[in-house]
């Protein structure tokens, strides 16, 4: 996928003035997922929650330390039980394995279950270019594939349409009758993908986790779909992370407990399918050949560093359910694959600090995401990081470099430092008015574009103590 | 208790009635208080902008500054949230330097935390007639567990009384330069907060850190609302209206 991350002003922009995308977004912000997660963490107890997460975290820490042993186990169970294991170093290989396991059994329709690995790889396009017909079968993917958009949200993609957005396209895509209620329009997505499942010689999905211990992989989904993707097509490739191996089937249960509570609230997802080889002699179902390809690309730069941690994550979402910024502006602003909070970590970690400048700063730092992310990834810790590399290799404007050295180096000396505020507080009182309210900024327009600036007094604690104390 | 006020650099420069508050509170609790005349900034801004260096320099200054008193408090859980929790990483390769920051992080207090949890004041000075509703803070509520302190002080003020907000925990899109950075996203942001405020009917918000109070008054106002009074807790609980000073 091509990055954007650049546009984020304009993006986020273009965001604030689509009434429609504002109308959605607010309805996700009020009663969307982080409602849910929060009743299911009381629910769970609060309390016995937060050991989960120090549980879950430490589990992936552990795969993490271990990554070269784990993929190895992973790799050798995987191949016991007759499937394949290949390694892709970048989205291009990842197209390349893809193609040629197409163009070795003679593939020509793919279903995909939700996989991120495929947007980081623009794979669909590869697909279709080579001739196999590539179709979505998770609800939300099925729709953004018709409008031809990526993700907005890395479980909930098209979290950014209305029902009526999505009922225009069915009528557009389907010739069929205008459906208005949701339970209609699902039928009729569900009608129309069944034919595929049923047609499609390749399942694309990804994985939730790689279980070393058996060279199982597993997925979580509530439409079932992941499982047709896994079991009806006669070969399954299944596209993930090197990082999202664990250790044993007990972390997989640990990790599932506070995976799908800290997504959508659920105590656990309507399907957990765990798939471990092709289809055995015995079997009533499986793919004929099974392929696993475990991807890096910009992974293993993380590995052994100071954000080592952000690969702890297991795309949940709840850091951008709970993010200010991403229930503001949407997915889409941030340009690349993953949005919100661990986008804005994972994007100029994976495709280059320079590519997505604006995304470490584009936070609050308010630190929702980092308290309700399930395995503790302190996320704005990560962001301040990226923004010090940045610092240290040069990529900030030279203006902002030049305020902040002007101010640290003021800051440092008390008498200077008393002198610009005296006449800093009086300036603003003069801009303030009689109402105290000052409307243009010189300097900060950024502030002012939208908000008054209480102008204060017009003279500093400073000053007004040491009068104080003479009296 | 000698407790050493850390004004902060927003107070000193647009909102001075808060440090005025903060040390009658801080005195009405029966503290020996000092400012020390040489303290300028925490050093946040550069910490938040990637200059590690000129945050360390401000931390030492600070530290220097502070470390004598048996208390450090600051009317802000920004501020006290950066000495208290960031303070001594900004030190990891210079173990002198992270001890030091390490004692002051120990005594290093959010204003109404100190005051309900330490100084254990019984009785505010001030008054106030009508409905407040309160913001809670991030840094304050995140990094310092500022929740139930400001509230359990507010009881005490005659007339008073909370009108709580649906979401007093959402964020109101301050971020210190993020607000200039990205001030539309901010304002935006700003904006849901407005409608939260305004929905919950009160006289006035009530909050802890003035980055969020200039924020949030600066879009009620570009908003047209100049009805709802935004004022700091401890203007509050001693009972000064903001212009006092």
């Amino acid at each position: 996928m091509q990055v954007q991350s650049m546009h984020f002003k304009a993006r986020a922009s273009e965001a604030l003035a689509d009434a429609t995308l504002q109308a959605n977004l607010h309805k996700f912000g009020s009663a969307g997922l982080a409602a849910l997660r929060a009743r299911a963490v009381v629910e769970y107890g609060a309390a016995e929650f937060e050991q989960l997460r120090d549980a879950a975290a430490s589990i992936r820490d552990r795969g993490l330390d271990n990554l070269p042993a784990l993929l190895e186990r992973f790799e050798r169970e995987a191949t016991r039980r007759g499937a394949t294991v290949l390694y892709a170093r970048t989205g291009t290989e990842i197209r390349d394995l893809v193609l040629e396991i197409a163009a070795r059994h003679g593939l020509k329709k793919a279903v995909k279950s939700k996989s991120m690995l495929s947007e980081e790889a623009a794979l669909n396009d590869a697909l279709q270019g080579a001739g196999v017909e590539p179709i979505e079968t998770d609800l939300g993917e099925y729709i953004i594939q018709l409008a031809e958009e990526p993700p907005s949200h890395i479980i909930a993609p098209a979290v950014h349409k209305s029902k009526d957005e999505v009922s225009d396209l069915f009528v557009k895509f389907h010739a069929t009758e205008r459906k208005t209620d949701i339970p209609a329009l699902t039928r009729e997505a569900r009608e129309v993908l069944r034919s595929h499942f049923l047609s499609a010689d390749l399942g694309i999905s990804g994985a939730n986790f790689l279980i070393a211990e058996t060279g199982t992989g597993a997925i979580v989904t509530n439409e079932g779909n992941g499982r047709m993707v896994t079991t009806l097509p006669r070969v399954h490739v299944s596209i993930t992370g090197i990082e999202k191996v664990i250790p044993t089937l007990e972390d997989f249960a640990t990790l599932m407990r506070v995976l799908t509570r800290s997504a959508t609230g659920q105590p656990i997802s309507n399907y957990v399918s765990v798939f471990t080889g092709p289809k055995g002699a015995g079997d009533a179902d499986g793919p004929e050949h099974m392929y696993f390809i475990l991807v890096d690309n910009g992974r293993t730069g993380l590995l052994g560093g100071e954000m080592q941690e952000m690969l702890r994550c297991i795309r949940c979402g709840a850091c951008m359910n709970h993010c200010p910024v991403y229930k503001t502006v949407g997915g889409h602003s941030y340009g690349w694959v993953y949005p919100g909070p661990m986008g804005s970590v994972l994007t100029p970690s994976y495709v280059g600090l320079e590519k997505a400048l604006d995304l470490p700063h584009a936070a609050t730092l308010c630190n929702q995401c980092g308290v309700v992310c399930p395995v503790k990834i302190p996320l704005p810790d990560l962001l301040r990081t990226l923004r010090e590399k940045q610092v240290d290799r040069g990529l900030r404007p030279p203006i902002e470099r030049l305020a902040l050295r002007a101010w640290a180096w003021a800051a440092q000396r008390p008498t200077v430092y008393a002198l610009g505020t005296k006449f800093a507080a009086r300036f603003l009182r003069m801009l303030g008015g009689g109402d105290r309210m000052v409307s243009h900024l010189p300097f900060a327009g950024g502030w002012t574009d939208g908000r008054e600036f209480p102008s204060g007094p017009g003279r500093t604690f400073r000053e007004l103590y040491a009068a104080r104390k003479k009296r | 208790m000698r407790v050493g006020l850390f004004v902060t650099c927003l107070v000193d420069l647009v909102r001075p009635s808060v440090g005025f508050a903060a040390l009658e509170l801080l005195e009405a609790a029966g503290c020996d208080v000092t400012v020390p005349a040489t303290q300028t900034c925490c050093g946040q801004p550069g910490y938040n902008s990637g200059d590690r260096e000129a945050a360390k320099a401000l931390a030492r200054k600070v530290i220097a500054e502070f470390e004598g008193f048996d208390y450090v408090v600051a009317p802000s859980g920004s501020c006290s949230g950066t000495i208290k929790t960031h303070y001594p990483h900004l030190f990891d390769d210079d173990r002198g330097m992270r001890e030091r920051a390490e004692r002051l992080a120990a005594k290093t207090y959010e204003l109404t935390d100190f005051l309900a949890s330490v100084a254990k004041l019984a009785r505010v000075p001030g008054r106030f007639d009508g409905t407040v509703t309160y913001h809670d803070s991030c840094a304050g509520l995140r990094e310092m567990g500022v929740k139930a302190q400001p509230r359990a002080l507010l009881a005490k003020v005659p007339g008073l009384a909370v009108k709580e907000m649906a979401t007093p925990e959402q964020c109101c899109g301050f971020g210190g330069t993020f607000s200039v950075k990205f001030g539309e996203v901010s304002a935006a942001i700003a904006d849901r907060k407005c409608d939260d405020v305004e929905a919950s009917g009160a006289d006035a918000l009530v909050l802890g850190d003035v980055g969020c109070m200039l924020n949030i008054e600066g879009r009620l106002r570009r908003r047209g609302n100049r009805k709802t009074k935004v004022l700091h807790v401890a203007e509050v609980l001693a009972g000064r209206d903001g212009r006092s000073e």
